[in-house]
């Protein structure tokens, strides 16, 4: 009988006070359950659906290390984190892994005792301004009223830039998206700031998205990615290596739709069977089985589908890859290789 | 004679701890003192475990570093290169601005919708209940999260009083806007300059020096007014005929007030566009505005109606009394109904504006940065010592409210009825 | 005899009162324009209704029960000819989501488990509500909480049984232990230990055995999905039910003679009503996982309504001592003539009545604590408020507002007012006791 998930690890492991945590994978695979951490709802990233079906770009991560530790993508329980609470959660062992769009800095890597399996997105903090402001530059700001999203980089950027520029402004600190965006609408603050994706996908849902305009000034680097508890070097290893076989299969052609066929035709590139198990046993030396990459591949599709299904051109956020593309496309977008 | 032996001269038994009333209560008393310790020692050691497996021990001296964010509506200097004391200072004097004006504003409220609801006027009275039930039975957070809506969407943006959609209030002395209120500034253009408390530390704290000139000069004056009206109440009880003093008390009250604003060169500082926003005056921000009225309406409702118990609890003959001797109504309720009703009224008021200032920590919602939006919010955020600064945030709202309850209990003693 | 006299011999008809004290004249004039101020207050009175009513309604008189997205809503109002920001309200989004504002994401085809648990609510509270109602029914009221957790939560339906058999236990272990070592501090002592030995060591393996051999079980639903005004109302009777023992004994100890017992639960009081409700939340999402032994791990949702109930108990102790110091002193000193020691005394005669006086206390507690059940939106649970946020999120409905507030609004409206109406009736009907 599966215990209640409600009570059950109360009753288990509040009384037995010695009761070690064997590792996180074991703890996964023992609760046929992967706790991810994601975002309250943002739009593209991460937000239930009508039926309550979580869906977005950080939620496909989490769904590949799902397959590829258990077999099965919608195994996992999502836990939406407030910019708050996210890294307590995972710093308690609420949740396994972190993918809430989180900027990998020195001070949550090293001090906070985290490990950041790699990039996901790269972001930087942006500026949307309404084109009727007349405003062409960020450095035109003085005296502006900002909009900000609060538990993020974001105010600590922002203060940076407007005090190097040598100019005054005035922050407000908003804790959803959606409000932020309903005072800029109102025209509360002049100025809505958050990672340029963001900017994006509010703009989207704008009545009028031709009304607004991103600031072409960049203030920050802001690269996003899963991450994981210091110390369990293990579970580390396999969401980062989840997260690299995304990549590396859009490097090498590997989709959702051919992963199966590849796979058992045992084809010529031999990294791509080293990645689908048919050569070698990297799986193995993960403590996964062989095909542990091909199903993470087969659940969401690789890095580039996941990326056009939730936030690429075709949808409404519409963002470009930019950045984000392949290495071999100009992009940033690198794995190490499968050897 | 035989020997029965004394039941006192058994010694002590070990059941003795349990069965004999004399010693049962120090028995409860170690036993629960035990347990009481010994689960307060199993939370504290397992967090010392738990903080020790994440190599985070507790230590305060986060607080010294560089906080990095600024904060918008702020009494004191401030910048992103002070410290996480400084902000978190700054972060509790919001939230006793917000209290302080809270606390006044609902009791005046509250006072005058208790009364009108027991009004004779049918529709005012109705209207007094709809309004009493509404704000008791929303939640506080939805009826902030709306005026808030309400402030944003209805009123004008800055950048319709530049395309003239909007204009200033009180000949364009003050604008009301979607971003806030706006009004005139008191300024001093010369006297002296401010002197700071504290030096340099995190808690320093500039006093304008003019400001406590002129408060001093007014207090003085009254105190003169007060002393004129005395000896012209001795000469009336002493002669029959009371002097005119009136103009002789205005004199002393406003004269000298006068001249030592004129002296230090008082002006009033007016708001004009400039840019983005307004620039000058008084800035109060929409997110202190939304709160101050959300909980100042959401609190006199409560006020309200322990108002309206504290009145009807007055036996019906006071008023008969004071109507039987003439005293007009709205004369009765001032002199003889609600100096009475006072005495029941205080003990919930003072549980009311201990609720206000602890539903101040709602600010969070708005985007008010109070004690909890910037050391428990974005302090913990940046920093990741959620034990330390959680811990000092309670003890600040504990005492805040322990000294409230105290100065409040004491007040209350001090006009409680002498009983005999 | 002269055909006249001095005195009327018969009554005079009455005449028709003067036509400004009666009918619709009248009224008003004695209830709207008494005196020159009644006057002026009833025009600004009347002028802030007409003014409300004009901007609201027309609003709220909108046809988009329909509409699919905002911009559907927008369309509808466009071809009626209505235009700007508040040209009309967006029902549609309230058709397509109020399943999710009252029940979060529960699975939509188990939505029949929690209506059962509220109509079994009804059920349960109802002997303890009104008189009328059999006290029989009690013994419902005692399992409805085992019940309730397994309707809502889902799994075995052994698992509560077990949890719940421990309580029944106890009381077994009370009497038998009472009876054969003649001690009641003995049979205090096996009535703590007894079920808490059951519910470390056996609840697991007796009800996985029982769910082998009889297996009734429901599907699992994640806390995760449990939002909405569900939520709220799961966690605003979980703190009520859960601290009113705990208050009765936060209140019993800060009576008492023992300085050290009192000390402790005035520090826990005060300690608890001295913090926003926020901050102990700060504390239920971040801090209580380090309190427990490492590697200890528990639901965000059973956290809160920790919190939430060591937070209900210290305003509960509070009701109850107010209760207690209602109580004529000749009561406590009729117990002690009659020879009956502290527990007796508190079960026959104190507590009932104290309990009794406590009931619209209790109940005004509740509506307290219901309505702040919107602040576990802030760490992070759906509550309705941050649901509606979580709507706004999705590009259909984004920049929707009043609708959304409005319905959440309402909802809390009916159930708080009828709560408050209830607690009125009890305040009458128990208002004859002590004068």
């Amino acid at each position: 009988m599966k215990k209640s998930a409600f009570l059950g690890t109360l009753t288990a492991a509040t009384f037995a006070a010695g009761f070690a945590t064997a590792g996180t994978l074991e703890d996964v695979k023992a609760a046929d359950e992967l706790k991810c951490g994601v975002a309250t709802g943002l739009a593209g990233f991460a937000a239930a659906d009508a039926a309550g079906v979580w869906q977005g770009f950080d939620v496909a991560v989490c769904r590949a290390v799902a397959a590829a530790v258990l077999g099965d993508g919608t195994k996992v329980k999502f836990v939406p984190t407030t910019g708050k609470t996210r890294f307590t959660a995972l710093a308690s062992g609420e949740i396994d892994m972190l993918a809430r769009n989180t900027t990998w800095t020195f001070s949550r890597d090293v001090d906070l005792k985290f490990e950041f399996v790699g990039v996901n997105y790269y972001d930087g903090q942006g500026f949307m301004v309404p084109k009727a402001l007349g405003v062409s530059s960020a450095k035109e700001l003085d005296g502006a009223t900002v909009c900000i999203q609060t538990g993020t980089t974001t105010e600590l950027n922002l203060a940076d830039f407007f005090r190097s520029n040598n100019i005054s402004y005035e922050p407000v600190p908003i804790e959803t998206n959606a409000e932020a965006q309903a005072q800029y609408l109102a025209g509360a603050c002049d100025v809505y700031t958050t990672d340029a994706s963001g900017l994006a996908s509010t703009r989207a849902t704008f009545e009028n998205p031709a009304d607004h305009a991103v600031l072409p000034e960049i203030i920050s680097k802001e690269p996003l990615g899963p991450l994981v508890r210091h110390g369990d070097n293990q579970w580390g290893d396999i969401v980062r290596w989840t997260l690299n076989a995304l990549i590396t299969a859009e490097e090498l052609g590997v989709t959702s739709a051919n992963v199966g066929k590849t796979g058992m035709e045992a084809g010529k590139n031999p990294e791509v069977n080293r990645l689908l198990g048919t050569e070698g046993d990297l799986g193995a030396m993960l403590g996964l089985d062989k095909d542990w990459a091909a199903r993470a591949i087969a659940v969401g599709g690789n890095y580039g589908e996941i990326f056009e299904k939730n936030i690429g051109e075709k949808t409404a956020i519409g963002i470009a890859r930019g950045l984000n593309a392949s290495w071999t496309d100009g992009g940033l977008i690198y794995s190490a290789p499968f050897r | 004679m035989s020997a029965l032996p004394d039941p006192h001269n058994q010694g002590f038994r070990l059941s003795q701890l349990i069965y004999d009333t004399r010693y049962r209560s120090m028995t409860i008393q170690i036993v629960a003192m035990f347990g009481i310790l010994s689960f307060i020692g199993w939370l504290i050691g397992n967090t010392n475990a738990n903080l020790a497996a994440l190599g985070k021990p507790i230590e305060f001296g986060f607080l010294g570093d560089q906080a990095g964010y600024d904060i918008n509506q702020r009494l004191l200097d401030y910048d992103s290169q002070d410290s996480h004391l400084r902000a978190a200072f700054l972060g509790l004097l919001n939230t006793l601005l917000l209290a302080l004006l809270g606390c006044i504003t609902a009791t005046i409220l509250g006072v005058i919708i208790g009364v009108l609801r027991l009004s004779k006027n049918w529709i005012v009275a109705r209207l007094m209940t709809v309004y009493i039930e509404a704000f008791r039975n929303i939640p506080v957070l939805l009826w902030i999260l709306i005026v808030f809506g309400i402030m944003i969407e209805v009123m004008p943006a800055p950048r319709d009083f530049r395309s003239g959609e909007a204009s200033m209030m009180l000949f364009d002395t003050m604008a009301v806007t979607n971003r806030g209120i706006y009004i005139p500034e008191p300024l001093f253009s010369g006297g002296f300059s401010d002197f700071s408390l504290f030096g340099d530390s995190a808690l320093r704290f500039d006093v304008s020096t003019n400001l406590l000139i002129f408060l001093a000069v007014l207090f003085g004056g009254i105190y003169g007014a007060r002393k004129l009206k005395k000896r012209a109440d001795t000469i009336q009880n002493e002669t029959g005929v009371r002097p005119t003093t009136w103009w002789q008390q205005l004199l002393v009250i406003f004269l000298p007030t006068i001249l030592v604003l004129w002296a230090m060169g008082f002006h009033l500082g007016y708001p004009a566009l400039k840019g983005f926003n307004f620039a000058g005056g008084t800035y109060l921000r929409n997110s202190l505005i939304a709160l101050w009225i959300a909980l100042s309406l959401y609190t006199a409702a409560f006020i309200a109606e322990s108002v309206r118990a504290g009145i009807q609890a007055i036996s019906k003959g006071q008023s008969e009394a004071a109507h039987a001797l003439g005293i007009s109504p709205g004369r009765t309720m001032n002199l003889v109904i609600l100096p009475q009703a006072l005495r029941i009224i205080i003990p919930p008021m003072i549980s009311q504006w201990l609720n206000l200032t602890k539903n101040t920590s709602l600010a969070i919602a708005v985007g008010y940065m109070d004690l909890t939006g910037t050391l428990m919010g974005i302090t913990l955020n940046q920093t990741g010592r959620e034990m330390e600064t959680l811990l000092i945030g309670m003890a600040i709202y504990l005492g805040l409210s322990l000294l409230i309850s105290a100065a409040m209990n004491w007040y209350n003693n001090s006009v409680k009825l002498v009983e005999r | 005899m002269p055909d006249f006299s001095y005195v009327r011999s018969e009554m005079l008809p009455e005449k028709a009162p003067p036509k400004s004290e009666v009918g619709i004249y009248g009224w008003l004039r004695t209830n709207l324009f008494s005196s020159v101020t009644n006057s002026i207050l009833t025009v600004v009175a009347l002028y802030f209704v007409v003014s409300l009513l004009r901007g609201v309604l027309p609003w709220a008189f909108s046809p988009t029960w329909g509409a699919e997205s905002l911009s559907d809503c927008r369309g509808i109002l466009h071809e009626l000819g209505r235009e700007g920001h508040f040209a009309g309200a967006c029902w549609g989004v309230i058709r397509e989501r109020w399943t999710q504002l009252l029940f979060g994401f529960y699975p939509i085809e188990a939505l029949w488990r929690p209506l059962v648990a509220f109509i079994l609510l009804g059920v349960a509270m109802a002997p303890v509500l009104f008189t009328s109602v059999p006290k029989k029914l009690l013994w419902f009221s005692a399992v409805f909480p085992f019940l309730c957790f397994w309707l809502i939560w889902g799994g075995s339906i052994w698992f509560p049984l077990a949890i719940f058999a421990g309580l029944l236990l106890a009381g077994v272990a009370f009497i038998l232990v009472t009876r054969y070592s003649g001690s009641t501090l003995v049979g205090v002592i096996a009535t703590m230990l007894v079920p808490v030995l059951w519910w470390i060591f056996f609840t697991d393996p007796v009800s996985s055995a029982v769910h082998f051999v009889l297996p009734i079980s429901l599907e699992q639903v994640e806390s995760q999905n449990i939002g909405g005004f569900l939520l709220a109302v799961l966690i605003g009777l979980t703190g009520v039910t859960l601290s009113l023992p705990l208050g009765v004994i936060l209140a019993l100890g800060r009576q008492s003679d023992l300085p050290l017992l009192k000390y402790s639960c005035v520090a826990f009081i005060e300690f608890i009503r001295g913090v926003p409700l926020i901050t102990l939340l700060f504390v239920a999402s971040t801090l209580l996982n380090y309190f427990m032994p490492p590697g200890t791990n528990f639901d965000l949702v059973l956290r809160v309504m920790i919190m939430v109930t060591l937070f209900a108990s210290a305003y509960m102790a509070e009701v109850i001592r107010g209760g207690l110091a209602a109580l004529p002193t000749g009561q406590y000193e009729a117990a002690d003539s009659l020879g009956l020691n502290y527990w007796t005394a508190q079960r026959l005669i104190i507590m009932p009545q104290a309990l009794k006086i406590s009931i619209p206390g209790i109940v005004s507690t509740f509506i307290g604590l219901f309505k702040d059940t919107t602040l576990v939106g802030i760490v992070g649970l759906f509550d309705p408020i941050l649901l509606s946020t979580n709507i706004r999120a999705d590009q259909a409905w984004n920049g929707v507002l009043w609708e959304l507030y409005g319905f959440i609004g309402l909802v809390f409206f009916i159930f708080c007012f009828s709560m408050s109406r209830y607690s009125m009736y009890l305040e009458r009907k128990l208002a004859t006791g002590h004068r």
